[in-house]
């Protein structure tokens, strides 16, 4: 990383590297806002009736929950932060394509981000993160443009990624490194990132004629101009559907990493897991209307997404069996990213698998908008991409830092989430089964010994979350210096100092051995040991 | 237990005497509903248990300190597959059968009775065919399929009764439908499910199910004096509908005796079947719904009916199956031979009595 001192060096770096971590910090800090409103909506579920707080903060404190942990922490959480950092390492490039276009992408995020919150500190918004019309357009008299300009700048910070990444990685390959020998990681956020040019434009024109609806009254989704209200959703879903693969197959990609470095073993069936990344990007496309499948579309259309929504769940479960096996046979440790991947493949696998009770029209009709999807994207998102993004902070840290992490408390630092999750999310499960409604700021009795569970394991949860913040903060400065591998792991990373250079390599690197190859690793060590 | 604060160990037990895991069934479908969700409940579980057993058991085999030097496996198309087909078959059995369920609550059986259910922020108004209105409840016999036909006047809402596992979205200017059968009289939980701004979870009801016989009482002590369709037939004339669609053979408005549940010739060259959307769509928005041979003359009344008003007269429209009362009222003297020959006893039927089709 490059070693000019002052705020100014930071400011204007081209260093994927440094914007990184600028990436990192910020996103941290929305997380931190996402976090304490989550709170905020779950001591108001304390009790039945609304008393912390009127019905309408309620609505504005999910809906800004909602839009910030979606388009301000999910959305760039791995792939800006990680991914910037490891991307260009990966394929053995000195940086990013565009470089500059790398540094737009973050001053756009922070401008979004800027907006986003005096949308938030004037009045706020409660359109809910999904601005259903004709709610936004016509009956909220909050913050609603202001917002929507908002996530359209960051729209755009996140096409810059994605775009820089397939640039990146068709163009700036060393020699040798061919597709086939890059690491998983990179293969699914090439995936992700083809998702992020080709479905964020989507997102952009809704708002757009959302806006301009408010704004100029133009009618597209309004039924008394001859517009179709169902036509926003359909929009709307086209992206926010795909989006939901942009936000966890990064994750995906972090847990083949870490598995395989803990197993010390190649990942089982490359092909297979690679190609699944492809297909989750390909068919994710295809399966937006199973969000509006009480809302009247035809039957046939049912059928088609429906069926759509079960095949892509096979690419899924294809990663996670090819993860456990990755473990057969290998030589296994629990170091903290390992810990975290365990608990991605075990709330990810049920965060699947009850998508596939909404992918069923059947039991959808019952499930759909109550707690039950709350449920349900919270352990794919919360459960699934945020413990992958854990296990990718902790495990590139050494490398980002060049600081160990402290160990035993980290792994605490696991479990409490771990058990904390569970606590929070599993309740609101049965809470959708026996139909407790999403975005309820008031509920009948008899759910609330449910609801104080939840609560009582947010606070666990709180606490898992807050612990990684000390700790690495502490280990910036205090922490045993890590080494250039203290994983023993294959990626060309590791193969660099740590923190790397500022252009990575000291010459440009010649990939001679597949992916994972830990056999090629104890060759180098041995070679390294001769000529010692 | 002493040290447990009281409120909190009655709290306790009160849930645990009361806890389920779904929610009472008093429907149909809600058996048939369940038995997919515990298949679903059931295929997951074992997948789960699978994938903890394997990572639980590689785990322990093969920790460092028993199995220090790892052994490179590539892959196995064999395991692959396996893991690719079986998942896949599962799936496609849950695709399947929720399929057929979904058709099931989707598709009201032809001698169900309509109910009309108008949403708006933030309550659920419910308009029987007697006439009878309620607002954010709903009463409703056993053993009868209910068809709702549902239209919301601002935003999207959702009608959401768990204790029948029925859901169905209420859109501004369209109307979707859903039909249930209910089993078991008591009362369950109305939820507006789709967030529909500040009031959005108080925009809730009861359901009240009820005997046949209770639900006759019921409908005899709620009646406002008129049916849906006679005060279809008040707005027909007040708003001079008749003035045009008078039946005779010089009308300038098409005759819409038996016009509900025919195919129409648009003059645009399509055909279309008449049912309750298209009949509101013709009278909010006709110049898109002009029948062949007449002149697209009338003009819109899109902003000067409420929605209950063109429920009424769809509800109006769609019993008018002769000659209209308001022929016979205005006309008797000259009763036109054409209209003579098409009369037909069910003509005097009075309104009110042809909600339901037969």
């Amino acid at each position: 990383m490059s070693k000019e001192k002052g705020l100014l060096s930071w400011l204007l770096t081209g260093d994927h590297k440094r914007i990184a971590m600028l990436y990192l910090i910020s996103i941290t800090f929305f997380f931190f806002i996402g976090g304490a409103l989550a709170g905020l909506i779950r001591l108001e579920l304390l009790t039945p009736q609304s008393d912390l707080m009127a019905t309408d903060t309620y609505n504005k404190v999910f809906s800004m929950h909602g839009i910030i942990m979606i388009f301000f922490f999910l959305v760039p959480s791995v792939p800006a932060t990680i991914g910037n950092f490891v991307i260009p390492i990966m394929v053995g490039a000195k940086d990013l394509a565009l470089p500059k276009v790398n540094l737009l992408s973050w001053y756009l995020y922070v401008a979004a981000g800027i907006l986003g919150l005096y949308a938030m500190m004037t009045g706020g918004v409660d359109t809910g993160w999904t601005f259903t019309t004709p709610l936004s357009t016509h009956y909220l008299n909050t913050n609603v443009v202001t917002t929507g300009l908002a996530i359209f700048i960051a729209g755009f910070s996140s096409i810059f990624t994605g775009l820089n990444f397939i640039v990146t990685i068709h163009k700036m390959r060393c020699p040798g490194m061919t597709w086939f020998r890059l690491p998983l990681f990179v293969w699914s956020n090439y995936a992700a990132s083809i998702l992020m040019v080709l479905g964020t434009p989507v997102l952009a024109i809704t708002l757009v004629l959302v806006v301009l609806e408010r704004v100029a009254g133009i009618g597209v989704f309004d039924p008394a101009k001859g517009g179709d209200p169902l036509l926003f959703q359909h929009l709307f879903w086209f992206y926010s559907h795909p989006a939901v693969y942009i936000m966890i197959l990064p994750g995906m990609g972090v847990i083949s990493e870490t598995v395989s470095t803990f197993s010390r073993k190649r990942v089982f069936g490359y092909t297979a897991v690679a190609f699944s990344s492809v297909a989750i990007a390909v068919f994710g496309f295809f399966v937006w209307a199973h969000h509006m499948f009480i809302m009247g579309i035809s039957n046939y259309s049912m059928l088609v997404f429906s069926l759509l929504t079960m095949l892509v769940a096979v690419p899924s479960a294809i990663k996670i069996f090819n993860w456990a096996f990755t473990l057969y046979k290998g030589s296994i440790t629990f170091e903290t990213p390992m810990l975290y991947s365990f608990g991605f493949m075990g709330l990810f696998t049920i965060g699947g698998l009850t998508g596939v009770f909404l992918a069923s029209s059947g039991t959808d009709i019952h499930l759909t908008e109550t707690y039950f999807i709350v449920a349900h994207f919270h352990f794919v998102m919360v459960g699934g991409m945020l413990m992958a993004f854990l296990a990718g902070v902790h495990f590139w840290w050494p490398k980002m830092t060049g600081r160990m992490y402290p160990e035993k408390i980290s792994q605490l630092a696991a479990l409490i989430t771990f058990i904390g999750f569970n606590f929070t999310f599993f309740p609101q499960f049965i809470l959708g089964t026996l139909g407790m409604p999403r975005r309820y700021a008031t509920y009948p009795p008899e759910f609330q010994v449910l609801n104080v569970f939840s609560t009582a394991g947010a606070t666990i949860l709180g606490v898992g979350y807050l612990l990684p913040i000390l700790y690495l903060t502490w280990s910036l400065k205090y922490g045993e210096i890590a080494g250039d591998n203290p994983w023993q792991a294959t990626g060309l990373e590791w193969q660099i100092q740590s923190p790397p250079l500022t252009e990575n390599f000291p010459s440009i690197p010649i990939m001679d051995h597949e992916a994972y190859d830990y056999e090629w690793l104890e060759g180098q060590k041995e070679k390294v040991a001769s000529v010692g | 237990m002493s040290h447990i604060s009281p409120v909190l160990w009655q709290f306790l037990v009160k849930w645990l005497t009361n806890f389920s895991l779904y929610p009472p069934q008093a429907s149909k479908i809600a058996p048939q509903m369940d038995a997919l969700y515990f298949f679903m409940v059931l295929v997951s579980l074992i997948g789960l248990t699978i994938v903890i057993l394997l990572i639980t058991a590689f785990s322990i085999m093969y920790r460092q300190k028993k199995h220090p030097v790892p052994v490179q496996i590539e892959g196995s198309t064999m395991l692959e597959a396996t893991w690719t087909i079986i998942p896949l078959g599962l799936f496609l059995i849950m695709f399947v059968w929720g399929a057929l369920i979904y058709f099931r609550v989707y598709t009201p059986p032809a001698n169900a009775m309509n109910i009309y259910v108008v949403g708006k922020q933030w309550m659920w108004k419910a308009e029987h065919p007697g006439g009878q209105h309620e607002i954010n409840s709903l009463h409703i016999p056993t053993g009868r399929a209910v068809q709702l036909t549902l239209i919301s006047q601002d935003v999207f809402h959702s009608f959401s009764i768990p204790a029948f596992r029925v859901k169905r979205e209420a859109i501004p200017g369209r109307y979707t439908t859903v039909w249930f059968e209910a089993t078991t009289p008591g009362t369950y939980h109305l939820f507006c499910t789709q967030y529909c701004g500040t009031d959005h979870s108080h925009m809730i009801g009861d359901i009240v199910v009820m005997t046949p016989d209770d639900f006759k009482r019921w409908l005899a002590g709620s009646t406002s004096g008129a049916s849906l369709a006679q005060n279809g037939e008040r707005l027909f004339a007040s708003l001079s509908c008749s003035a045009c669609h008078n039946a005779r053979p010089d009308a300038r408005g098409p005759n819409l005796a038996n016009v509900y549940g025919s195919k129409l010739a648009l003059s645009n060259g399509q055909s279309q079947l008449a049912d309750e959307a298209f009949i509101r769509d013709a009278i909010l928005n006709p110049s898109q719904h002009v029948t062949q041979g007449y002149a697209p003359i009338m003009p819109t009344y899109q902003g000067q009916i409420s929605e209950d008003g063109v429920i009424a007269l769809v509800e109006y429209i769609k019993q008018l199956n002769s000659d209209y009362r308001i022929q016979q009222t205005t006309t008797t003297t000259t009763l036109l031979p054409e209209s003579e020959g098409k009369a037909t006893p069910a003509g005097q039927k009075p309104a009110g009595q042809g909600m339901v089709k037969q």
